[in-house]
């Protein structure tokens, strides 16, 4: 069903015979199995299966991109070659189901649309093999949808009826029995605003309140796990990389507890911790501190990574972006500058309110992000490089803490009033227009954080803890590799060493991560250009150029001759403009074998050639040029001999470095590909019409290097 | 006409007397008086220069390219003779031509006291027949110059008529005495200022506060709803002086600072930053203190709460009128109305001062410098008493529309300021009819950029149709658009440009932004509204605020750019191919020609992004895990990395990725791997099998490798 070709398609038949004529390469193995007894391999029919499945196949173009076709034709899907089942019936379904071209569009990471510079045959049979494999993966990627059977929640209002008029009491009473579990208060009034987290998996709630009480636990089951008094200001609590260890800023010191409440470490480098944000596939621990800083802790080998200088006064307001793991901070003149350990200056920094910025939130897509201020406004800023708002609201008592859902809700607290807003769908930004729920708390919120894969915002504030249910917050599916709220604890352990053997280095952390999967055009300049002036010194295939005497005024020699002290590089004329060692020779006919070789034909066949180039490339260089010219074309680019590659950079030059990673993250803005599935890994519904980032996990990591 | 023919005649007249009179004035000059020498050098150069009107010297001065009847008086230089002609000269009566003085002096001495008669007469000269002379001899008076005796001026002439000797030392050696003190004064007050003891600051400190409790509790007997206030003042300063703590020199970060500075180039630049601001925030107390000073006695005295009253003095002076309303609209109302209503008094109070001081003996000249300055003083704050009356009357609607945001949460607010802007704004009418001249005086002081801004604002948002347009009085958008005017002409283009990107940014961070009434659940929204009450004056500071932070940003945005921008490199040699030494500057064209021009850089990403600033720098850690070299076939960058975007297992399915994965030769663990035959890739050849000729399609191979191949069978 996979190697067998369509009669009828473009594949010339004669070839076609012949490799069904062809004898099939025997393999050593097979010789032996065949020689010695068939016990030492298991059934005759698993090995066939097996030995065909693992026969090393040179790509063909042709075979490959036929074989995943969507669901255009669905015909076509169906293998040829009806199988035959031992009853004999026929399967009415035969061969791999459809799947919706949409779904596939959604992981098709090349972007087609984009016209490469003309490439050598070579380089052209190897674009169209990668360009069948990503097609073949991206199918494959929308079959295994089928996996994510559960559906996100959703709360709709009968006919005018507002859904933010709907309480947390209707709702519970509404749902089943397991998910009004969900909605819980801890009626913590002693020791102060609660600040709170959950962990990765969603299973685990630790929270801290100001007066020192610590506490974690099961929230799922209410078992707690550890609940200890710090004897300190509290100001903030998170999980590391599992929910075994705790890190809880105190009023001094940074320490981290273990499950059990046994402080394991008490990092004195990280004083008056503010904020904690924990970057899990980095294994950092970023902290804000009072004195200015934005310390990076690397929990995997207890070593700071780096210590920033935000030069903006007290930190108080941290975000991460979970797409590129930057860290977002909020200063008091307005302003949020986006962080990575590489760098020591904000990579970015935008001018957000007119007061200070009391909160900051971005969205699991890494697209949209959320800030409040002084100046009582709610915005939400375009990330994707303009980071200009795309829409503002006044709130009466300005928001005091932000937070986004996996699905891209927004919660927003603001005194004892939590307001949540939807957006249309997915990485689609919440409208703020209408509030989605809202909730009244008895204490003045303090933490907000939306539970992963539960439909449940957890809020810390004066009076203790609060779960809402919020209809549709959270990914309804989860990825039992990556985080798995039901994992046992040695499949914790296993996660956590493999999360370990994946760790990310620190210095990967940029503004856009596909950057990483670009070639760095800057050094490539570079040695190419260092390359042509070595052949140039060494070989000079020029003469030297006497220079009038005055331009190096420097030199000591002053003469025309050059400069043998090196000590200064006026005497060597400047390299011809726009050398280059890799451009293609002209076309040079050689010498007929028989008969004259007059000077005139020479001359002609030169002509000859450079017009048809010239031709070529003008045809190439107009843009949509109709259907007929093409078919023009096609007997001249395969009959030359001396056909060749165009540049569509004339002079040499390709782009500059800025206007390329621009024109990159252009196509990454428009409907780009951008990160596909893990297996079955968070990803569920249909990204947004633009961009479609489903995975939680950033494609950071150094995957040139597997090619 | 009339005035040119006399004059012409005149000079005619003494010209030929002078062509007469100079055979003889020679040797009658040498016998002359020592004492008239000096005078007759005078007239003789008068003289002289008059006589060079015609004749050789004439090339000498100002030319005339044709003959005219119209000789210009001011054609009349004393070009030659070195010395300055002076108009006083010129009117004289031609008394003292010398050879007339000599015959005088001779007549004088034979005859009695008897004058000869002169072409002119004194009183011709008084009379002022012509117009021109009327004018000449306004302009004299009126600058008081002496006409006939140019020593003295009358004014002068009076004070030494005034003034006997004796009143003369006498009122010296006061003026002494009160010079004396003054600068024993100051030399004490600095000497008190630099005192560094803390121990005594904090007594004296201790002191003060005693004597301002006494004080206090004083005024609690007579005065409880006085003494009120001034309680509220006192917890004022106190907070403020917290507040004001942070900028100084003495905290621990700043001493942390000082330290490093010297070693680290950053910690210095936020010494300084610091120091900067110390020194903003303490100029400002220094102007309002002048301006305290002036205002009225009963706050000369407070020691102790200066911080409070400047603090609220640059707050009335300053940005935001609201909130002077809000301090002060109760206590100053009446007495800005009061300034307003009778403007022009206290001008002509002080110009009558001033001329009767003018007219006091030449020795108070010193003491007339204080007064003037003085003077000058109040002048500058009559303008500033003005100018936050007139700020509110053009400020207080567009304020209103910057506030339109957070209008629907004020309300309140905004009516009662809607109302008493109002009222000002119709007393403010009433005092720019009384007194247009202000005008003139005052877009001088309304020409700070964020006054523009709020114009433009205003004029944008009153071209969206926005409310409450309707209700500015007509002659306050006259002003307005004459200081606008005013303001665009005098302003350079490069300024207006910035401004219009700060406008930019401003209506970035002041959208509209829809108000807060849908919100769901009404309970809140009371009692958000009850707290909305409660602080109000927190929001309109909060609306406020802003103006400094995007001024801040701008200059942060522009410090990054100018740093990011490639510089020049300068090749020039001083004293290269020219003569050298000290204090060497090489031409212009030199450095022109040794200039080497950065190339200009790619445009920035944020060019076109006011509200952001984008780091240019590139991640070098990034960059070193990136492919810096193309693999073989690939040519172009784009071509490699279409190829390399479906990485890895994370961004995979499970099958997908084994099959991008899988290697192109698989062994089995166990299993002898026997070399390659010609066989197994489709040639029947002998054991000595040809590697080098493997193809894949045995139809395909050429004659000659099949001939290859005959003969390596028959070997």
């Amino acid at each position: 069903m996979e190697t067998v070709p369509e009669p009828g398609s473009n594949v010339p038949p004669k070839k076609d015979r012949l490799q069904t004529k062809k004898k099939k390469p025997r393999r050593y193995w097979e010789q032996e199995t065949t020689g010695t007894a068939a016990g030492a391999s298991p059934g005759p029919p698993r090995k066939r299966k097996r030995n065909r499945e693992l026969r090393p196949q040179k790509p063909k173009k042709n075979d490959t991109s036929k074989k995943f076709r969507m669901s255009k034709k669905p015909r076509e899907l169906k293998s040829p070659r009806p199988q035959r089942s031992l009853s004999g019936a026929q399967d009415p379904f035969a061969g791999p189901a459809p799947v919706s071209v949409e779904v596939v569009q959604k992981y098709c990471r090349i972007d087609k649309s984009k016209e490469l510079p003309h490439p050598k045959t070579k380089t052209r049979s190897r674009l169209v093999v990668a360009e069948a494999q990503e097609e073949e993966t991206s199918v494959r990627a929308a079959r295994s949808e089928l996996l994510l059977t559960e559906e996100p929640g959703f709360l709709e209002g009968e006919d005018g009826e507002d859904t933010a008029k709907i309480r947390q009491a209707d709702i519970v009473e509404a749902v089943d029995i397991a998910s009004a579990a969900k909605h819980f208060d801890l009626n913590l009034r002693q020791f102060g605003p609660y600040r709170l987290n959950y962990s990765r998996t969603g299973r685990h709630l630790a929270f801290g309140g100001r007066r020192g009480h610590v506490a974690a636990l099961d929230w799922v089951t209410k078992k707690l796990t550890c609940e200890i008094n710090v004897m300190e200001a509290v100001r903030d609590i998170r999980f590391l990389h599992s929910e075994a260890l705790l890190a809880v800023a105190q009023n001094r010191w940074l320490h981290i507890y273990d499950n059990q409440g046994i402080e394991l470490h008490c990092v004195r480098r990280c004083d008056r911790v503010t904020r904690l944000e924990f970057l899990p596939f980095h294994f950092l621990l970023a902290t804000a501190s009072e004195t200015g800083f934005l310390t990076y802790l690397d929990v995997s080998v207890g070593k700071i990574v780096a210590a920033l200088n935000a030069r903006a006064g007290r930190l108080s307001v941290m975000t991460q972006n979970p797409y590129n793991a930057v860290i977002h901070l909020g200063h008091s003149n307005g302003t949020v500058s986006l962080w990575s350990p590489a760098m020591k200056e904000p990579l970015v920094k935008i001018l957000c309110h007119r007061g200070g910025v009391r909160a900051v939130a971005v969205d699991s897509t890494g697209m949209h992000m959320a800030t409040s201020g002084l100046d009582h406004q709610l915005k939400v800023f375009d990330l994707r490089g303009t980071f200009q708002p795309l829409s503002a609201r006044t709130l009466p008592q300005g928001a005091g803490h932000l937070a986004f859902s996996q699905r891209g809700l927004l919660a927003a607290g603001m005194g004892d009033v939590v307001n949540i807003w939807a957006g249309q769908g997915k990485a689609s930004p919440p409208s703020l227009e209408q509030p989605y729920l809202t909730h009244r708390l008895s204490g003045h919120v303090h933490g907000l954080q939306f539970c992963p894969y539960e439909d449940v915002l957890g809020v810390g504030h004066s009076g203790g803890i609060t779960s809402m249910l919020v209809p549709g917050a959270a990914e309804p599916n989860f990825d039992g590799l990556e985080s798995n709220p039901y994992r046992s604890r040695k499949q914790r352990q296993e996660w956590e060493v493999k999360a370990l053997l994946e760790k990310v280095p620190a210095e990967l952390i940029c503004l856009d991560p596909r950057a990483l999967a670009e070639v760095d055009v800057i050094s490539l300049e570079q040695a190419k250009k260092e390359r042509a002036e070595r052949l140039v010194r060494s070989g000079a295939p020029r003469a030297w150029v006497p220079l009038p005497t005055t331009s190096h005024p420097h030199c000591i020699l002053r003469s025309t001759a050059p400069c043998l002290r090196g000590c200064c590089s006026f005497h060597l004329p400047p390299l011809p403009q726009g050398y280059d060692p890799d451009a293609r020779t002209p076309f040079q006919p050689k010498p007929k074998q028989k008969g004259r070789s007059s000077t005139a034909s020479l001359v002609k066949r030169k002509r000859k050639v450079m017009d048809q180039e010239h031709r070529v490339s003008g045809h190439r260089g107009r843009a949509g040029h109709p259907k007929g010219n093409a078919l023009l074309l096609a007997p001249l680019a395969s009959s030359t001999c001396h056909f060749s590659p165009v540049s569509p950079y004339p002079g040499q030059n390709p782009p500059e470095p800025g206007a390329a990673a621009a024109e990159a993250r252009e196509g990454q803005a428009h409907g780009g590909p951008a990160v596909g599935p893990g297996q079955i890994r968070a990803l569920s519904q249909a990204p947004g019409p633009r961009r479609n980032i489903l995975s939680p996990r950033p494609p950071v990591g150094n995957y040139p290097s597997l090619e | 006409m009339n005035a040119n023919q006399a004059a012409e005649s005149l000079l005619a007249s003494n010209q030929q007397k002078e062509l007469e009179d100079l055979p003889k004035d020679y040797p009658l000059s040498t016998s002359e008086d020592e004492g008239d020498k000096d005078e007759e050098r005078k007239h003789q150069k008068l003289l002289e220069s008059i006589s060079s009107l015609n004749g050789k010297d004439r090339q000498k001065l100002a030319d005339r390219s044709e003959a005219s009847l119209k000789v210009s008086e001011f054609s009349v230089s004393s070009e030659g003779s070195g010395e300055k002609l002076v108009l006083s000269d010129l009117l004289e009566p031609v008394k003292t031509s010398s050879s007339l003085a000599a015959v005088k002096k001779q007549l004088n001495r034979v005859k009695s006291k008897k004058t000869v008669e002169l072409p002119l007469h004194r009183e011709e000269i008084e009379r002022a027949g012509t117009p021109l002379e009327q004018e000449i001899f306004n302009l004299l008076h009126k600058n008081k110059q002496p006409v006939t005796d140019p020593l003295l001026t009358p004014v002068e002439k009076a004070s030494l008529k005034a003034m006997s000797l004796e009143e003369v030392k006498m009122r010296r050696a006061e003026l002494q005495r009160a010079r004396a003190l003054q600068s024993y004064y100051e030399a004490r007050a600095r000497r008190e200022k630099r005192i560094k003891s803390k121990k005594y600051h904090r007594i004296l400190k201790k002191g003060k506060a005693k004597q301002a409790l006494k004080d206090f509790e004083k005024l609690q007997k007579v005065n409880p709803a006085a003494a009120l206030e001034e309680l509220e003042k006192l917890d004022k300063a106190r907070m403020m002086e917290r507040m004001s703590l942070k900028h100084q020199n003495s905290g621990k970060w700043a001493k942390s600072k000082a330290i490093m500075a010297k070693y680290d180039l950053e910690a210095r630049q936020a010494m300084q930053e610091q120091l900067a601001r110390n020194k903003e925030l303490t100029q400002k107390v220094a102007a309002s203190e002048s301006e305290e000073e002036g205002e009225g006695q009963e706050e000369e005295e407070e020691p102790l709460v200066p911080d409070l009253v400047n603090e609220v003095q640059i707050k009335a002076n300053g940005l935001n009128p609201w909130m002077f309303r809000n301090h002060f609209i109760d206590a100053k109302e009446a007495e800005v109305q009061k300034d307003l209503e009778d403007p022009a008094e206290p001008e002509a109070q002080e110009t009558s001062e001033s001329e009767e001081e003018k007219a006091v003996v030449e020795e108070e000249t010193l003491l007339k410098e204080f007064e003037e300055r003085r003077s000058l003083r109040q002048k500058s704050e009559l303008n500033h008493m003005a100018e936050p009356v007139h700020r509110r009357v053009t400020k207080d609607p567009s304020s209103q529309e910057v506030l339109s945001d957070l209008r629907a949460l004020c309300q309140k607010l905004s009516t009662e300021n809607h109302q008493s802007g109002k009222q000002e704004l119709s007393s403010a009418r009433t005092a720019q009819r009384e007194e247009p001249a202000r005008e003139e005086e005052e877009p001088m002081l309304l020409q700070r950029p964020e006054r523009a801004r709020t114009l433009d604002e205003l004029e944008e948002l009153g071209r969206e149709g926005c409310v409450e347009n309707e209700e500015l009085p007509r002659t306050a958008v006259e002003g307005l658009q004459l200081e606008k005017n005013l303001s665009n002409h005098i302003g350079a283009p490069k300024e207006k440009k910035r401004k219009e990107q700060m406008i930019d940014l401003q209506n970035l961070l002041t959208t509209k932004s829809p108000s807060v009434k849908s919100l769901a659940v009404p309970t809140t929204v009371q009692e958000l509204e009850d707290e909305e009450e409660r602080d109000q004056r927190q929001i309109i500071k909060e609306a406020f605020a802003g103006d400094d932070v995007i001024r801040d940003f701008l200059k942060e945005k522009r410090e990054a750019v100018e740093a990011s921008k490639p510089k020049d490199l300068d090749l020039t040699l001083p004293g290269w191919g020219e003569w050298g030494g000290i204090g060497l500057k090489p031409s212009a064209k030199k450095r022109r020609r040794f200039l080497i021009k950065a190339p200009e850089g790619p445009p920035r990403k944020d060019k076109n992004l006011p509200n952001v600033i984008i780091n240019e720098k590139r991640n070098t850690h990034a960059a070193a895990h990136q492919v810096q070299v193309l693999p073989h076939p690939f040519t172009h960058h784009q071509q490699f990395e279409r190829t390399i975007q479906t990485p890895g297992s994370t961004w995979n399915t499970q099958r997908a990725f084994q099959k991008l994965t899988m290697p192109k030769v698989v062994t089995k663990p166990g299993h002898i791997i026997k070399p390659i035959k010609a066989e197994d890739v489709g040639y029947r050849s002998s054991s000595r099998s040809d590697l080098s000729v493997i193809q894949r399609n045995p139809k395909r191979l050429s004659i000659r490798h099949k001939k290859h191949l005959e003969n390596n069978c028959v070997d």
